[in-house]
């Protein structure tokens, strides 16, 4: 095996809002790398800053200060067309599939619109059906569907499948799972996973939910109001933990059993 | 983790053996503008002792907040209660078409706290507001004062800061905010309250909290008994001294919590089990199935038991009758394998069919009976 890859590399990564009183760090001096091929999942409670550090990932937000790196590429200020063709490897999914959509739209014409940034129509149906095939949909089945007719499942594996058009080689799922239940969050999670295993995806995940990043992390990040407190492999972070914060996370998680 | 066995145990010993409430043959269903009728609690029958939290587990769409607003005598058009009757503290309440609900019932024998009840507060008001205009709908003639002193002295009793009082909802995060709605809903001292997934929004550590505050209110007799309903069951075993699994509008198992969660007697509540995702090392690296498909449509249930289409153990008796409730008023389960294996927990392995490819051919049927149940749920 040759050495895993570096695929994005955030240095002395900082964002702040507002100014003087009100003045918040969301997000402070975090280094982080992201290796191809893995699932890294950040992890913290609400307020540590874990989507504000997706969102500049993604370059929606602008930094206040340090460098992010994709693919050796300086990506920390592109604008305009340069920062649509960084879209073209960066994907996210966000929380809430159900107002993720535009509800007038059917699935086949918000899955068209990402053409816009691909700049090929031709090669959309086909595309399409492929994107759609990787979550396990069918086309023929909800191609033609408005997002009312699907259940919420159905809409964050189609908002997945979106994410896919574009064939990214980073997908962000920023607490993609946390409002569908249980069992379906299992459902999502083995999608992440196996676009991991067959499509060599790398993978953003930010949850609230040890349990989840137990599942199909291969690398955990851990913050705490705007710091990185821990980071590693998640062997080793979830279960021999150094920092407290990480121990008090564990703590908090309700268990099935008493003897956990 | 350390202190969740004890927690737990204090739950056991909260319990009295007194009744608190008694619901009999509780049924609900949403009218759709095509005069359909969708029964989305059909015939549920379930008791709570006083000091008790009787947890109500299952996916979306299976009831669970339906039953919920029945409890709470809140259902409103298009969910219509066709029948059942309320017992609390030996006072009937009879449900139905016809049937007055008395106004003192809500907010001060039963309360509800709605899903998302967290956002509910008004932007350009105070808490302190909320307050008084909670008070104030119950007693016409209470003080401002008087109010805030009593919402003040309860803030206090409970640990929150009181001058969340004075803040506008944005300056309070989420969990405070939840906390916050959470003791403004008790306000009354109901005798009954009904979270409606109360923690689902919050992230672990504003869990906890609510669910601690939850708990020093029952010890506090604030209220004498809460009813929980979420979908998560690792929290409903930390907080609840019996679980109810519900499914497709009936109950398919009542039991201990903590027997429910170390020995289903119900496939259904197995299946929930299984896909119950924990950080411990037999996690990683394993795939955890979920239960294929989704709830079936309520216009047009399964023949007899309702979990049939998707379960591993279903045999022919299940598709032709209603299953059977085995074991007592408290704890049941209504399935016809428990009938034939008495004492035994279902097996995990056996419940949720391994080949994965039948799940995509469901989807399709699934999208139209969801389509058609959520139209009923508008």
């Amino acid at each position: 095996m040759s050495d895993p890859k570096v695929i994005f590399r955030g240095t002395g990564v900082t964002r702040r809002f507002g100014r003087g009183k009100n003045l918040v760090e969301a997000v402070k001096n975090v280094d982080f790398t992201l290796t191809e091929g893995q699932i890294t999942t950040v992890v913290g409670e609400s307020g540590s800053g874990k989507s504000t550090l997706a969102r500049m990932v993604l370059r929606l937000l602008p930094v206040s200060e340090g460098t992010l790196e994709f693919n050796g590429t300086d990506v920390t200020t592109i604008t305009g067309s340069a920062r649509a063709d960084y879209w073209k490897d960066v994907q996210a999914v966000f929380q809430d599939p159900f107002s993720a959509f535009n509800q007038f739209f059917t699935v086949r014409r918000l899955l068209s619109r990402s053409f816009r940034l691909l700049g090929e129509r031709a090669a959309a149906e086909a595309r399409m059906e492929e994107a759609l095939n990787h979550v396990g949909l069918f086309g023929a089945d909800v191609l033609d569907r408005f997002p009312h007719q699907l259940s919420g499942g159905q809409r964050q594996r189609v908002m997945i499948a979106r994410a896919l058009m574009m064939q990214p080689k980073l997908l962000i799922a920023d607490e993609a799972t946390s409002m569908l239940d249980a069992s379906l969050r299992v459902n999502i999670l083995n999608v992440l996973t196996d676009l991991r295993d067959t499509l060599g995806m790398t993978i953003l995940f930010i949850t609230h939910d040890i349990g989840q990043a137990n599942y199909i992390a291969d690398q955990v990040l851990v913050m705490e109001h705007g710091e990185m407190v821990e980071q590693g492999p998640a062997d080793k972070v979830i279960f021999d933990p150094q920092h407290e914060y990480t121990r008090r996370l564990l703590s908090d998680v309700p268990r099935l059993n008493q003897s956990a | 983790m350390t202190d969740s066995p004890s927690r737990a145990a204090n739950a056991r010993t909260r319990a009295t053996g007194l009744r608190l409430l008694d619901a009999h043959n509780l049924t609900a269903a949403y009218y759709t503008p095509e005069g359909n009728r969708v029964v989305a609690v059909d015939d549920v029958s379930i008791s709570i002792n006083e000091g008790e939290v009787l947890g109500i587990a299952g996916e979306s769409g299976c009831g669970k907040s339906t039953l919920g607003a029945i409890l709470s005598l809140t259902a409103r058009e298009p969910l219509v209660v066709e029948g059942g009757t309320l017992e609390v503290d030996g006072k009937q309440q009879r449900l139905g078409p016809r049937a007055k609900v008395q106004r003192t019932w809500r907010g001060s024998v039963v309360s509800l706290l709605p899903q998302g009840a967290m956002n509910s507060i008004s932007p350009t008001m105070r808490v302190r507001d909320l307050v008084f205009d909670v008070m104030r709908a119950h007693d016409r003639g209470v003080k401002r004062s008087e109010a805030l002193d009593r919402a003040r002295d309860r803030f206090e009793e409970l640990g929150l800061p009181a001058r969340a009082l004075d803040a506008y909802p944005h300056q309070l995060s989420g969990g405070m905010k939840q906390r916050v709605v959470t003791v403004i809903s008790t306000l009354l001292n109901p005798r009954l309250l009904i979270a409606d997934e109360p923690t689902s929004a919050l992230d672990v550590s504003s869990q906890k909290a609510l669910i601690d505050m939850l708990l020093q209110m029952l010890d506090n007799k604030i209220m004498s008994g809460v009813v929980f309903i979420t979908h998560d069951l690792p929290v409903l075993r930390t907080v609840s001294n019996r679980i109810a699994v519900m499914y497709a509008g009936k109950i398919a198992e009542i039991g201990d919590a903590e027997q429910i969660a170390s020995e289903p007697r119900h496939p259904y509540s197995a299946a929930l089990l299984g896909s119950v995702l924990v950080p411990e090392p037999g996690f990683r690296n394993k795939r955890v199935k979920g239960i294929p498909g989704s709830p079936p449509n309520l216009l047009n249930p399964p023949s007899g038991c309702r979990f049939h289409p998707r379960c591993g153990l279903a045999m022919d008796v299940c598709t032709k009758e209603e299953p059977p409730e085995v074991g007592d008023v408290l704890r049941f389960s209504s399935c016809f394998w428990t009938q034939q294996n008495p004492g035994t927990p279902v097996p995990l392995d056996r419940v949720i069919p391994s080949e994965e490819a039948t799940m995509v051919e469901t989807d399709r049927e699934l999208a139209d009976q969801l389509a058609g149940a959520e139209e009923g749920a508008r």
